[in-house]
């Protein structure tokens, strides 16, 4: 049995506490983060904004080495911090699995990582104040919609005791 | 030469070097083709030898005050000032990323005003994502928080913005007088861009973070930030005289190079690269070149859309046409275009410009449409931010903030006088 666990910054604790919990021992389990490719990508595209600072070309090495575009310094940052947090994951998670980090737009990476896989771990995210119908974000929804195999859905958090339910709305007339 | 033909060869010269700056053939620097083009159009007449001078006098200053400022936000840097402020925001977040979130405001609104958007955009912009990534939080809020602020708080000082060099040298305001005005829409158009964070990235700050922050007391730059404290003073003090404020930044930016030169931190070189010459070519050849295209007809072309007077409705007119310009080119040719025809209608107008041209970048991620369509031809950083996400950030930020900018701006014409 394959079981991907998607780690994402915040939430991840739950998910392998999860995984820990639900899958069996033999299972194949899977680490996996994304990190997003548009925040690096704002910062080039904020350095890119300003004219005529002589900064690097699009698509071309700057001439100041590295460290001159904001951009590239993000990259290498958030590849460092992929690495941290997935040892951070396995060590928590305390069984042999295997480490998947990726870059990209992160719904898609998520789903085609999952491809194949018997199980994905997702942490529930949002508003964890006011539960209702718009509990997921955007990549999280994305991802719920489109996984290709069962998943499990879990709160960050110990999940809240059912007098959390609203009212039942008014009977009809 | 006839006006026509000046006015075909100017704007064909313009286009150029704003190809070539966006484009960058060969990755060469962007004055490469600018300063030629700036000859040509003083030799072939295009401009007269007095305009040019003229244009040139007018710039020069402010060309001088830029590579104070460059050389400032460098040497702050090198004193560490950048790793203390993320010192002290991973200490003090305590692990929330909406106060996280609060304290990149703070930082980088004041960075972006004292040592200008460049300051932000480089040497923050890292600093914030170690920061988020060294407390577990998600990085994506606070970096998109540098980039916007970058533009949006760069209202408050001349020294914030090369737009607002420019313009501070075309509006005859006083170095206090132009803060003084320019502090309610600075405040203004910072607390908009906060509410739509705040709503806009919930997803991301409710996650949380996870980290604890384990962090050392931050070594805090006290000679660096007394250096940075005098400047302003010094600001206020040399507008009060009647001393170009140019000369307290060159003031700050000496005592911090010769400490660092002492202290063997840095070299002559370094700090020559650190005022960055071809930048400053750049600038000055740009202003001619603009010079002659508004000179010979462009100026009375677009003279006739930009609003008069200085009522509400007039000043949002004049920003939200300046916004437009912006972001089709770049706001620096947009100002440059601007800042001649809104200079007669007084300060009022000349800093609704300003408003425009800073706040309107913001809409999309790369500041204007042309940089933009050629990083999608040129395939640079392949599908890096999803253009719909941004300009859907950019299209709740910008309208909001500009219009809050613009009211506030009148708010402080009708309380301070425009003088």
């Amino acid at each position: 049995m394959a079981v991907v666990v998607w780690i994402v910054e915040g939430t991840w604790p739950a998910c392998v506490d999860a995984a820990g919990a639900h899958a069996p021992y033999d299972a194949e389990v899977v680490l996996l983060h994304v990190a997003p490719a548009d925040v690096p990508g704002a910062a080039h595209g904020a350095l890119a904004g300003l004219l005529g600072r002589g900064l690097p070309a699009p698509g071309r090495p700057g001439p100041g080495g590295p460290g001159r575009d904001p951009g590239e310094r993000l990259e290498h940052l958030a590849d460092a911090s992929a690495d941290e947090l997935l040892a951070e994951a396995a060590a928590r998670l305390g069984r042999p699995c295997t480490l998947d980090k990726r870059t990209g737009r992160v719904e898609r990476e998520v789903v085609a990582a999952a491809e194949g896989a018997d199980l994905l771990v997702v942490a529930r995210d949002g508003d964890r104040a006011h539960l209702g119908p718009r509990s997921l974000g955007p990549p999280s929804r994305f991802v719920v919609d489109h996984a290709p195999c069962p998943l499990l859905l879990v709160w960050p958090e110990p999940a809240p005791s059912t007098s959390t339910l609203p009212p039942p709305p008014p009977p009809p007339h | 030469m006839s006006t026509a033909v000046a006015e075909a060869l100017s704007v064909a010269l313009l286009a150029a070097v704003l190809v070539c700056a966006v484009v960058r053939p060969r990755g060469l620097p962007e004055a490469v083709v600018a300063v030629p083009a700036a000859g040509v159009v003083v030799a072939t007449g295009a401009l007269s030898p007095g305009h040019a001078a003229d244009e040139a006098a007018r710039l020069g200053p402010v060309v001088g005050f830029l590579a104070a400022v460059l050389v400032l936000a460098r040497l702050c840097d090198d004193d560490g000032l950048f790793a203390a402020c993320g010192a002290w925001m991973a200490r003090t977040a305590a692990g929330r990323p909406r106060r996280l979130l609060a304290q990149v405001f703070v930082l980088a609104s004041a960075i972006t005003a004292v040592l200008s958007l460049d300051a932000t955009v480089v040497l923050l912009t890292p600093v914030v994502f170690a920061t988020a990534a060294r407390l577990g939080a998600r990085p994506r809020p606070h970096v998109y928080a540098c980039t916007h602020l970058s533009n949006a708080a760069s209202l408050l000082l001349p020294v914030s913005n090369l737009t607002n060099l420019l313009a501070f040298a075309a509006s005859g305001l006083s170095f206090t007088r132009f803060a003084g005005l320019m502090a309610l829409p600075w405040l203004a158009a910072i607390a908009v861009e906060y509410a739509v964070f705040r709503r806009y990235f919930a997803v991301d700050l409710d996650a949380g973070a996870t980290a604890p922050a384990a962090v050392a007391p931050p070594a805090v730059p006290v000679f660096a930030l007394a250096t940075l404290a005098c400047t302003l003073a010094g600001f206020a003090a040399a507008s009060a005289f009647g001393v170009d404020p140019a000369w307290a930044a060159c003031a700050g930016a000496s005592v911090l190079a010769v400490r660092a030169l002492a202290r063997r931190r840095t070299t002559p070189a370094a700090l020559l690269r650190a005022t960055a010459p071809p930048f400053l070519a750049f600038v000055l050849a740009l202003g001619l070149v603009v010079r002659a295209v508004v000179d010979n007809g462009l100026g009375t072309a677009l003279g006739r859309l930009l609003p008069t007077g200085t009522g509400l409705l007039a000043l949002l007119g004049t920003a939200a046409l300046a916004a437009v310009l912006a972001n089709v080119i770049n706001n620096l040719p947009a100002v440059l275009v601007l800042l001649p025809l809104a200079a007669p209608s007084g300060p009022a107008a000349v800093l609704a410009v300003l408003l425009g041209v800073n706040i309107g970048p913001n809409l999309t991620y790369t500041g204007s449409l042309a940089t933009l369509l050629w990083r999608r031809v040129v395939h640079a950083h392949d599908a890096e931010v999803e253009l719909k996400e941004f300009t859907r950030l950019g299209v709740y930020a910008v309208p909001a903030s500009l219009g809050a900018a613009v009211l506030a701006l009148w708010v402080s014409l009708t309380v301070i006088g425009g003088g």
